[in-house]
């Protein structure tokens, strides 16, 4: 990416009112860039990939099995993985399960938040293909429409081990440096943009979430 | 028996005092969506004057599917699969009610063995969920080691329902007429392993959180329902339960073999968090308790589901039905009509924490410290997704 | 309650609030149906003087065919435990109900549902206009029968492909064993 981010356009933020915008920044959100060394960006993926933090937030039915793989059972902390309040401190974003329109909306001013490098695992068919609730008014069908996904893994509901076995094949992803969710979010805004708002009717957040 | 609880006068809802938020003496947050007992997403709207909560808003929808309308578009044998997902927490009583409403509808009764690996299957779910309830009530107060444990232990109750029924958390296992199978070889001798691991495990419970001192201080006195706020407000189960009103659907109006077994209706005196913690953990114990009675009581042979029609096109003659089970939380209810077509024509949800979670938090959160609210909310085990289906 | 309690307090209301249809269920549930201008009376009496002081639910079933919504208030009695639904018909269009708010603390709630369902008004009910479940909703009420929900879903949310399968016996007859020809 060049360096001249201050040439580019600033968001409307047309969903404030002209008071609330001076309390949110218009600025366009920008790409992270890899280590130009070539062994520091594979330290920092290896870091990366050894301590994400997932960010407690259980969107839909198969948010039930993250209470489980937390127990000593399935112990999910031996992979670095911790649950964090707060996104700031997060770098793993689980969709459990089906999204509604309206936790559609509070999942993008979350993701928004989290700072780069981060991911997103679509847990369940429900981000996948609308599953169970494909003809529902209230629940999206393809949720990569919406925000870009990493890994998904199907099932309805998957076991622990599946999220296990997956949250290692993200690992290695992570490692080979493949993986550029949030990359690909930035470079596409205005795409991923037109159709959050399709969906989402009152939007009365600012463009983007820093 | 029932206490009457004098509930013929008209509830006052008087206009508030608008709250003059740019003055800057008061505080609004949001608490929730998420929230620590994992048990769905709700969230309230406070207002603070320092650290006391003066108003108190529900939102709930963030888990709104439109089941009620989808279940309008799916045959009988379809919606079947589908309806256990209503009460994420705890879906085995959206299966049985289901089918007993259609088999009520229909005039097909399931058999005896049936009835019984039923009240089994469901005696198992309110042990599950009442172990997950423990694990949260704890956790709102920061004793993270309690949840550890009855998390870590219900993983054997839902190992127990995959052998049982081939799912851990979503069963699909009592269908119209029955259930979908018997009881595997040898499996008898592995509940009883798990039930005495559990009665060692919540001795351990009660003496860790219950006798715990800071557990006691922060619970005693909170969140208090009186006696005359059961009717006017439709409180059931464990809530109401609380204030020495001894009513359990299972003794009063008894369905599955429930009067068949052998249980008291337990109670507490005042009804503050700590003793409706308390009695649940004692429900907790009655369920260990029945489980062993469902096993000794069992038949040992006999068909597990009734002869049924083609199921790929049955179509139920016009009627309606409200059947009701004894939850974790309360009545559980199921209001059902048919008009004679492939299709059900309407199906309504009666669920427990329709009342919990909307009218009756938002009077129990006024007054209350802000560090107390998240007990509070779980003191009343609500579970979100049945209020928004 | 005793059978003949029942009869009586049925044959009262009969007299006194002109209700009709009653059908007993099954044992213990009974519904019947009442005028809309005697439908909050009838209730205030089930609840003040015969005992039904639970209210487990009020709802309501669409019957597009006849034009009419019939709202339905499932009452209970915790002494006899007789369940008891007060059924009323109301027009669809415009569709309004006396609201029941000041005997149940609950009432608000479902009445508050039910308009953002299915659009009933229900004057006087506190805080009805607000969202309970849905935010930002354009469309008709969704539980309203003409509402298309599967052409709402394509539409808005859009439609994922399913992976592509074959169907086992043309595959078989049509590209992996093509010359042996009829069916065996």
């Amino acid at each position: 990416m060049s360096k001249d981010q201050n040439k580019e356009v600033a968001l409307k933020n047309d969903g404030l009112s002209e008071d609330e915008k001076l309390y949110f920044s218009d600025a366009r959100p920008r790409p992270y860039e890899p280590y130009s060394i070539k062994a520091v960006e594979d330290f920092a993926n290896w870091a990366r990939a050894n301590s994400l933090w997932i960010l407690a937030f259980g969107t839909g039915c198969c948010s039930i099995e993250l209470r489980p793989l937390m127990t000593a059972r399935f112990d999910i902390s031996r992979f670095g993985v911790a649950g964090r309040p707060t996104p700031r401190q997060s770098s793993l974003f689980i969709i459990g399960g089906y999204v509604s329109v309206k936790t559609l909306k509070r999942i993008i001013r979350s993701y928004e938040q989290m700072q780069g490098p981060k991911f997103i695992i679509a847990l369940g068919s429900c981000p996948a293909n609308g599953g169970m609730y494909f003809d529902s008014y209230n629940t999206i069908n393809q949720f990569d429409l919406y925000l870009p996904v990493d890994m998904y893994i199907t099932g309805c509901m998957p076991r622990p081990e599946a999220l296990l076995s997956s949250i290692l094949e993200l690992q290695e992803d992570i490692k080979a440096g493949n993986c550029d969710g949030a990359n690909r979010y930035v470079n596409n805004l205005d795409w991923y943009k037109a159709n959050q708002k399709k969906v989402i009717k009152n939007w009365d957040m600012p463009d983007y979430n820093w | 028996m029932s206490t009457t609880t004098g509930h013929s006068a008209d509830l006052d809802f008087p206009q508030p005092e608008p709250i003059d938020m740019a003055s800057g003496k008061y505080v609004k947050i949001w608490q929730g969506p998420q929230h620590p007992g994992i048990t769905g997403n709700m969230s309230l709207e406070l207002v603070l004057d320092g650290d006391t909560i003066i108003d108190c808003k529900t939102h709930v929808g963030y888990l709104h599917r439109g089941f009620e309308k989808l279940m309008e578009h799916r045959t009988f044998i379809q919606n079947f699969t589908v309806v256990c997902r209503i009460a994420v927490p705890e879906p085995a009583f959206n299966e049985y009610l289901y089918a007993a409403a259609l088999e009520n509808l229909s005039g097909i009764e399931a058999p005896e063995r049936a009835q019984w690996i039923r009240t089994l299957n469901l005696e198992m779910m309110r042990l599950a969920s009442f172990m997950m309830w423990i694990g949260g009530m704890s956790a709102a107060f920061g004793l993270y080691t309690v949840p550890n444990w009855t998390t870590a232990y219900r993983d054997y109750v839902l190992d127990l329902f995959e052998e049982m029924t081939g799912g851990r958390i979503y069963h699909m296992y009592m269908v119209p007429g029955g259930v979908r199978a018997g009881l595997p070889a040898g499996f008898a001798k592995r509940i009883r392993e798990v039930m005495d691991g559990a009665d060692k495990l919540l001795d351990q419970v009660e003496r860790v959180m219950f006798n715990n001192t800071v557990f006691k201080a922060r619970t005693k006195g909170l969140g208090i329902i009186t006696p005359d706020m059961i009717d006017p407000y439709g409180i059931v189960g464990p809530n109401a339960r609380g204030c020495e009103i001894t009513r359990d659907l299972r003794k009063d109006e008894p369905y599955l073999v429930y009067d068949q077994l052998d249980f008291d209706v337990v109670s507490g005196s005042d009804s503050d968090a700590y003793e409706r913690s308390y009695l649940r953990l004692q429900e907790t114990r009655q369920s260990i308790d029945l489980i062993r009675q469902c096993l000794d009581g069992m038949p040992g042979d006999g068909p597990f589901q009734a002869d049924m029609p083609n199921m790929l096109h049955w179509q139920i003659p016009p009627g309606q039905t409200y059947v009701k089970a004894e939850c974790t939380r309360g009545e559980y209810g199921y209001f059902m009509v048919t008009d004679g077509s492939e299709f059900v024509r309407r199906v309504h949800v009666r669920g427990p924490s329709y009342t919990h979670a909307i009218a009756v938090m938002e009077r129990l959160a006024v007054g209350t410290n802000i560090a107390d609210i998240a007990g509070l909310m779980v003191s009343l085990h609500t579970y979100p997704p049945e209020i928004e289906r | 309650m005793a059978n003949e309690l029942m009869n009586t307090m049925l044959n009262r209301l009969k007299t006194d609030f002109s209700v009709s249809d009653i059908i007993e269920r099954k044992p213990a549930l009974t519904t019947l149906k009442v005028a809309r201008e005697n439908a909050e009376r009838l209730i205030r009496e089930l609840r003040d003087r015969e005992g039904f002081t639970h209210l487990s639910f009020i709802t309501c079933i669409d019957y597009i065919e006849d034009g009419i919504f019939t709202l339905v208030y499932m009452l209970h009695n915790y002494d006899s435990n007789d369940t008891l639904g007060v059924e009323v018909d109301i027009s669809r269009d415009n569709a309004e109900m006396t609201s029941i708010h000041t005997l149940w603390a609950q009432a608000w709630t479902y009445q508050r549902e039910l308009r953002e369902m299915f659009g009933i008004n229900f004057p006087g009910s506190p805080r009805l206009e607000e969202d309970f479940c849905l935010e930002g909703w354009d469309d008709i009420p969704p539980m309203r029968r003409e509402f298309d929900t599967k052409k709402y879903s394509s539409d808005q949310f859009g439609h994922r492909e399913g992976r592509h399968s074959e169907q086992p016996r043309e595959h078989m007859k049509v590209t992996l064993y093509p010359t042996r020809g009829g069916d065996e």
